[in-house]
């Protein structure tokens, strides 16, 4: 569930005066580095390597032919069938998350070229209410699937997300099995699919869709698992491993296939299309 | 044996103990208080129905974790013969949180998997509060898979507090073997039914109840995160909760069989006896294995081809939103 939310970005500013905008304190070395470079480098610190969490918009430029992306179901919206209510009611924070994401939801789905390979596509957004999965989540990633069976085109889904969304209760859980049958349907019918972890995912998602990819692959330093690294902490009292959960972990504990840069990304998948599909 | 009871079944308690008491004395001398003790029975029975009639989901979520709750290996005995105990994932562990095996339901060989939490603090540990490392799904795969290769259903009885959230869990990929349960559970070509016993954590207690029918006891929750958790986000505080807050959680989680029921999302509410399924192990078990049968009967005129067909359906139509593509 959404464990990862808003949490260090109040820290930085304390000490060092940094000009607003300008330069960005690199997550994982914590490098303060200009903005400029970063932008340039795809959102990849030039020290460290850290992807930096990127916007469903902006990966799509980077993954899919220019130009070639059309977008399916993008009117789909949550009904709050809860009533949910915590500070705010649900309906209000999802106003509040379209305001702020320029999103209608957590994910953006539709058709696309890869190098000239049609593909169907699903992007999680971590900057909406932490890429959780809710109803319209699950919905857009099984009627992608249904979309590249009926065509016979690979699916690729990069996941970002903290998980299943609490406020849809007990029909976001569901959308675990739904997803997850969908994508049984694409391994009878020989239909590709190559799941793209993206820093973070977590809960429900990884135990769904994310880990069910014919090929996984993760971007450097992700942040990759099933249960939050707080939760673990609290429940088991120990001290986790320095790697832990990040993306170079999963790779060594035989988790997925490889950790792909961003810049290559697009490459990379284009290349499997070719040789299996 | 010492009976437990939860805060708002106090007054019930009070009650049993002056019953006992009168007992007693009646028992030891010539004074018959029979007259009273029936009055007193009387009155803890109405009282018991209005407490058990009127439970909040917080009192509910309590209720399904009481520690006399019964469990699947209680149950197992008493629904089937000839239950055989199978066990290990034949890749690295046994996981005790998850038992399974053969057996007969009257004339019916069936699969029973089933979550178990252990009673009593050795057992509890050595069952891992009922928490499933990924051996634990990947042993319920196995045997699923069994059940498949010689075409006999599947009964699932869930009751965990969710997947185990540790070092090793994570290491051996506690969200893969979920994921691929809920994959292959969706395929598989046999009858699927769970039954939903006590807890019904989160991906920990889905990943053994994608099935073709989907039942819960009376008093049983099913949610994407306990109450607890739920508090810890919504509101942040240091450590310092109330069972009030987590009353609060409960309520906006709506993580009754009611709820449930009302959104169907089960297909059906199994009644306990007042009081609990505790309270009459062996009333509950029947009300378990007459609903299995006649799902049993039910599902058996089904081709493996339409039941699979029908499961995806089934889990197709649960979503909730609005607008078209």
């Amino acid at each position: 569930m959404a464990w990862f939310k808003k949490s260090k970005e109040l820290k930085t500013d304390k000490k060092v005066k940094i000009p607003e905008g300008l330069w960005v304190k690199c997550d994982s070395c914590k490098e303060i580095i200009y903005k400029k470079e970063i932008d340039r480098n795809l959102k990849v610190c030039p020290k460290c390597n850290y992807h930096f969490r990127i916007s469903a918009r902006e990966r799509i430029k980077l993954l899919v032919d220019e130009g070639s992306f059309t977008e399916i179901d993008a009117t789909l919206a949550s009904n709050d069938p809860l009533k949910f209510r915590d500070k705010i009611p649900y309906k209000e924070r999802l106003e509040e998350n379209r305001r702020k994401s320029g999103l209608a939801e957590a994910s953006i789905s539709g058709e696309a070229l890869i190098e000239g390979h049609p593909v169907m596509i699903v992007i999680m957004d971590f900057s909406f209410m932490g890429g959780s999965m809710g109803s319209v989540v699950g919905e857009k990633v099984v009627r992608a699937a249904e979309a590249a069976l009926e065509a016979k085109k690979p699916l690729i889904i990069v996941s970002s997300s903290g998980g299943a969304r609490m406020q849809e209760g007990i029909f976001s859980l569901m959308q675990m099995a739904r997803v997850a049958a969908a994508i049984a349907r694409l391994n009878d019918n020989g239909i590709l699919y190559i799941s793209i972890l993206a820093d973070p995912t977590f809960g429900g998602v990884t135990a769904s869709f994310a880990m069910l990819g014919d090929i996984i692959l993760a971007e450097p330093k992700s942040l990759i698992g099933f249960a939050g690294p707080r939760v673990i902490e609290q429940t088991i009292k120990q001290q986790l491993p320095e790697d832990f959960q990040r993306a170079e972990f999963l790779l060594d504990h035989g988790l997925i296939d490889g950790i792909i840069d961003r810049k290559d990304i697009k490459k990379t998948v284009s290349k499997i299309i070719e040789l299996l599909a | 044996m010492m009976k437990y009871y939860l805060e708002f079944e106090k007054p019930i308690e009070a009650l049993e103990l002056k019953i006992e008491e009168l007992k007693r004395i009646s028992d030891g001398k010539d004074i018959n208080l029979s007259g009273e003790v029936k009055k007193l029975e009387k009155k803890v029975k109405d009282l018991r129905t209005e407490i058990f009639s009127g439970l909040t989901p917080w009192q509910k979520t309590l209720l399904a974790r009481h520690p006399d709750r019964p469990y699947t290996l209680d149950y197992i005995p008493l629904i089937a013969e000839d239950f055989i105990e199978l066990h290990g994932d034949r890749r690295f562990a046994d996981d005790k949180s998850i038992v399974g095996g053969i057996g007969r339901i009257k004339d019916t060989p069936v699969m029973i998997i089933g979550h178990q939490k252990g009673r009593g603090t050795k057992e509890r540990i050595r069952r891992n509060f009922g928490q499933p490392n990924p051996e634990g799904y990947r042993k319920a795969l196995r045997l699923m898979e069994l059940a498949e290769k010689f075409k006999r259903p599947v009964i699932t009885l869930i009751d965990t507090p969710g997947a185990f959230p540790g070092i090793g869990a994570e290491e051996r990929g506690q969200a893969e073997a979920i994921a691929v349960n809920l994959m292959q559970m969706s395929r598989l070509r046999v009858p699927i039914i769970a039954v939903v016993i006590g807890e019904g954590g989160s991906g920990g207690a889905l990943a053994l109840s994608v099935a073709d029918r989907l039942y819960m006891l009376e008093h049983s929750i099913y949610s994407v995160i306990s109450p607890e958790g739920c508090a810890a986000i919504l509101w942040r505080k240091n450590g310092d909760f109330t069972s009030e807050d987590f009353s609060k959680a409960a309520d906006a989680l709506k993580l009754t069989a009611q709820d449930l029921l009302s959104y169907k999302i089960i297909d059906e509410i199994i009644p306990e006896p007042v009081g609990g399924a505790h309270r009459n192990i062996e009333q509950t078990a029947r009300s378990i294995s007459d609903r299995i049968l006649d799902t049993l009967e039910d599902l058996r005129a089904k081709t493996p081809g339409k039941l699979v067909e029908e499961r995806y359906k089934r889990l197709k139509k649960i979503g909730s939103f609005v607008g078209e593509g």
